[in-house]
Formats: C-alpha cells, sequence, structure tokens
C-alpha cells in the first residue's frame, strides 16, 4: 500500500522534473499576477499591507487551477491510467499519490515563495508566518479538491474553463479562511481558529476526496 | 477460468452485441474476429471492467468480475490500442514502473533481460520519445515477459510490430499456453501458435 503510493509520488516527481516548464509557468504566474497589483493600485503601504493576504491567496488559487488539467490528462491520453485503473491495489491510494505528486510540485513552490513575494507588500513577520502556516494546509486542499474537478473533466474539449468553474466555487472557504487567519493576527487576534479549521478541511480532504476521485476517473473512463 | 454469459453491449445507442456467451478454460487462446466497428474492442474493455455491460455476467472462477475487483486485477493483463509508456521515461523506468503498479517488483537484471529479449538492447536507457512506434509497442509488449498474470487481453497486439517481432510474440504466447494461461486478444494479422487449437469468436 505505502509502496504503491511512493511508487507514484516518485513517478509523478521524476516525471515533473522532465518536463521542467510546466512546473515554472505556475510558479511565474504566481509571482506575476502578486507583482502586478503594486503596479496596479499604487505604492500606498497602508493599503498593500492591507489587501496582501488577499492577493498572495486568490493568485495561490488561480495558479493552482492552471496545473490542474494536467493532472491527469496526459496519463489518460497515453493510456497509462487505464493500467493504473488495472492494478491490484486500491485506486484511492494510487490518486492519493498523484495529488501528494502534484501538491509537492505546483503548491508547494507557492509556499515557499509566499515569503518573499508577502515583503513586497510589507507584510509584518507575524503576518508572513501565519500566512505560510495557512497557505501550507490550503494549497494541499486545493490540490485535491482540484483532482476531482480534473477527473470529471478528463477529456472533455474546453475542460480547462469548465474545470475552473466546477472547482473555484468549492475553494472559497478554503480563501475565506486562509485569509481570516491573516486579517485575525494583523488585528491582534488569534489565528488559531482560523488555521485549525484549515486543519479540519485539510483532513476531510485527505479522508474523501481520493475516493471521490477514483470514482469519477472510472466514470470518465466509460 | 473466464466465462462470459449472455453479455450485451452498447455505445451510445447503438447495440454492438447481445447473447454473448462463452468460456474460456486453462490452456486455451481465442481470437475475437468482426469487422471495424463490430465491439472488438468493447468486449475487451468490458472484459477489464472499464464498461459496464448492459446485461449479463462476467465471472472469474465462479466470481463475477465485479466482486473481486482487485483479486481479478492481480490476475490479468491488459494491453490496449495505447501503448501506456511515458515519452519521458526510458524503457527500462517504463517497464518497472509498470511492474511496479501491477503490484511487483522488478529489479534492474530482470526488467534489462524483458527488454533484450524484446530486441531493445542497446535502448533500454534511451528516453522512449526518440523510440520508433515498433520499438515503443516492443516496450509495452515487453510487460508480457515479466508478468505471471493468468488471463492475458490482447488488443490489437500485433500493430507496427516487424516479422521479427510477430514471431517472437507468437513464441511468448505459446509459452504462456503451455503455463496453462489463458489469451484473449483481437488481431487483423495472422497470428500462429504451433499446437494449439485457436478458437475464435465473430463478431457481427
Amino acid at each position: 500500500m505505502l509502496g504503491l503510493l511512493v511508487l507514484v509520488i516518485r513517478r509523478d516527481l521524476v516525471l515533473a522534473m522532465r518536463r521542467r516548464a510546466d512546473v515554472l509557468t505556475t510558479l511565474i504566474f504566481f509571482v506575476m499576477v502578486v507583482s502586478l497589483f503594486p503596479l496596479g493600485v499604487g505604492p500606498e503601504m497602508d493599503m498593500l499591507r492591507k489587501m496582501a493576504a488577499g492577493v498572495l491567496w486568490v493568485a495561490a488559487l488561480l495558479s493552482s487551477m492552471l496545473s490542474l488539467g494536467r493532472l491527469f490528462s496526459a496519463d489518460y491520453l497515453d493510456g497509462t491510467l487505464e493500467q493504473m485503473m488495472l492494478a491490484p491495489q486500491s485506486l484511492s491510494m494510487l490518486v492519493l499519490g498523484k495529488m501528494v505528486a502534484h501538491w509537492m510540485v505546483s503548491g508547494l513552490p507557492l509556499v515557499l515563495m509566499a515569503p518573499v513575494l508577502g515583503l513586497q507588500f510589507d507584510m509584518p513577520v507575524q503576518a508572513l508566518g501565519v500566512l505560510i502556516i495557512g497557505l501550507l494546509l490550503g494549497t494541499p486542499v486545493l490540490s485535491m479538491i482540484g483532482a476531482i474537478g480534473a477527473a470529471l473533466t478528463l477529456g472533455l474539449r474546453g475542460g480547462g474553463v469548465l474545470l475552473s468553474l466546477l472547482v473555484l466555487p468549492l475553494c472559497i472557504p478554503v480563501l475565506i479562511f486562509g485569509t481570516g487567519a491573516v486579517e485575525a493576527v494583523s488585528t491582534g487576534l488569534s489565528a488559531a481558529s482560523h488555521l485549525s479549521l484549515l486543519g479540519a478541511l485539510l483532513v476531510l480532504a485527505l479522508v474523501s476526496t481520493p475516493w471521490v476521485t477514483a470514482q469519477a476517473l472510472r466514470i470518465s473512463m466509460e | 477460468m473466464l466465462e462470459v454469459s449472455n453479455l450485451a453491449c452498447s455505445r451510445g445507442d447503438h447495440r454492438l452485441f447481445s447473447g454473448l456467451s462463452f468460456a474460456l478454460h486453462a490452456g486455451q487462446i481465442m481470437q475475437v474476429q468482426g469487422a471495424n466497428g463490430s465491439g472488438k474492442t468493447s468486449l475487451l474493455r468490458t472484459l477489464c471492467g472499464f464498461l459496464m455491460p448492459d446485461e449479463g455476467a462476467i465471472t472469474w472462477r465462479g466470481e463475477s468480475i465485479r466482486d473481486l475487483d482487485e483479486e481479478y486485477y492481480a490476475e490479468m493483463l491488459y494491453l490496449g490500442h495505447l501503448n501506456a509508456i511515458k515519452d519521458e521515461l526510458s524503457a527500462l523506468e517504463n517497464l518497472r514502473i509498470s511492474a511496479g503498479l501491477s503490484g511487483m517488483e522488478l529489479d534492474e537484471k530482470e526488467a534489462l533481460a524483458a527488454l533484450r529479449r524484446m530486441g531493445l538492447r542497446g535502448r533500454e536507457r534511451l528516453p522512449t520519445k526518440v523510440l520508433s512506434q515498433g520499438q515503443r509497442r516492443r516496450v509495452a509488449l515487453a510487460r508480457l515477459l515479466v508478468s505471471d498474470a493468468q488471463l492475458w487481453v490482447l488488443d490489437e497486439p500485433l500493430t507496427a510490430l516487424d516479422v521479427g517481432a510477430v514471431t517472437l510474440i507468437q513464441e511468448l504466447v505459446a509459452e504462456h499456453l503451455t503455463r496453462q494461461g489463458m489469451v484473449i486478444f483481437t488481431t487483423h494479422q495472422p497470428l500462429e501458435v504451433a499446437g494449439v487449437e485457436m478458437r475464435s469468436l465473430s463478431l457481427s
């Protein structure tokens, strides 16, 4: 069981490393979107500080959408997905492996990049810390919810847009609690409640989304 | 033993076949014949559980494949139109990963031996995107050498293969049958296996 998880994660990471351009586009998109805001709204420190968390979170949400289309489509097109479904092991486990690998490639770089971008907005250190913890808890949820959408829209033409329409509304709670945590800290309150809700979402997603995604894949294969 | 009874299958509104029944026992080989669009691939995909039949049942050793699920998959190997190999990975990596997915550890030596038998000597470590169509098919077919599945479901295994490779596949199938394996396949090219009665199933 665990062997399968490690095998799938390692395989997807090797593939991602050999297609580095795909990984970089997500990250560069994130950096660009975030950097455009100070240019657009002007260099007013107070305003930038206030909107920093929201901007970073929305940008993370959008850039995580970018890479979702590739989550299953390459495997679907070359037949690997068929073979995965015939593996005499749990498809949910295999899907979980793909989700983890997807997060490591498209979510984790965003989390690591966030402090640098936060400094652009003159975020205080404490708020930065909470932002990073929030992203660390929240971005895996985005990958996992996104995987359901990616599985449902597999093989559809124009699936990319449909995917965003399906997935973005489901990601709203993550956005609310993620930005809420930073807001709470900035106003001198504790961020614990928001962060624990994010943690709860993460656990809920970990338990339920692999199974739901596996079922969606079975439907898409028919 | 694979048993199909009263199977009916349709794609969209079009009924491909109905009332299809057959049984495949250990050591037997069956060729599915029919014109393009007669449902050969759909039949094989139904046997894999990708498609739900409209009617009828598929059983493996007396139990429905839906109930057996993973136990059934452990004993079958499917090779479809698509090669299921990754362009970015080498032949060796592809083979070892697909073996890993089907639940068996394959060390480098065994994988290399299988690829060499498939005529890929010297190309084991090249990314498969630089290989020709036929060579890629050989990488996919190398799975037959390393698998211990009893039931082989092969959809057009001979496409893009040269004469030498076709002979090799015939040998592999013959070896598999003497090990009490079962094969069900489709092809538009002649595939002859010495000393075994070839059963055929016509879809119309």
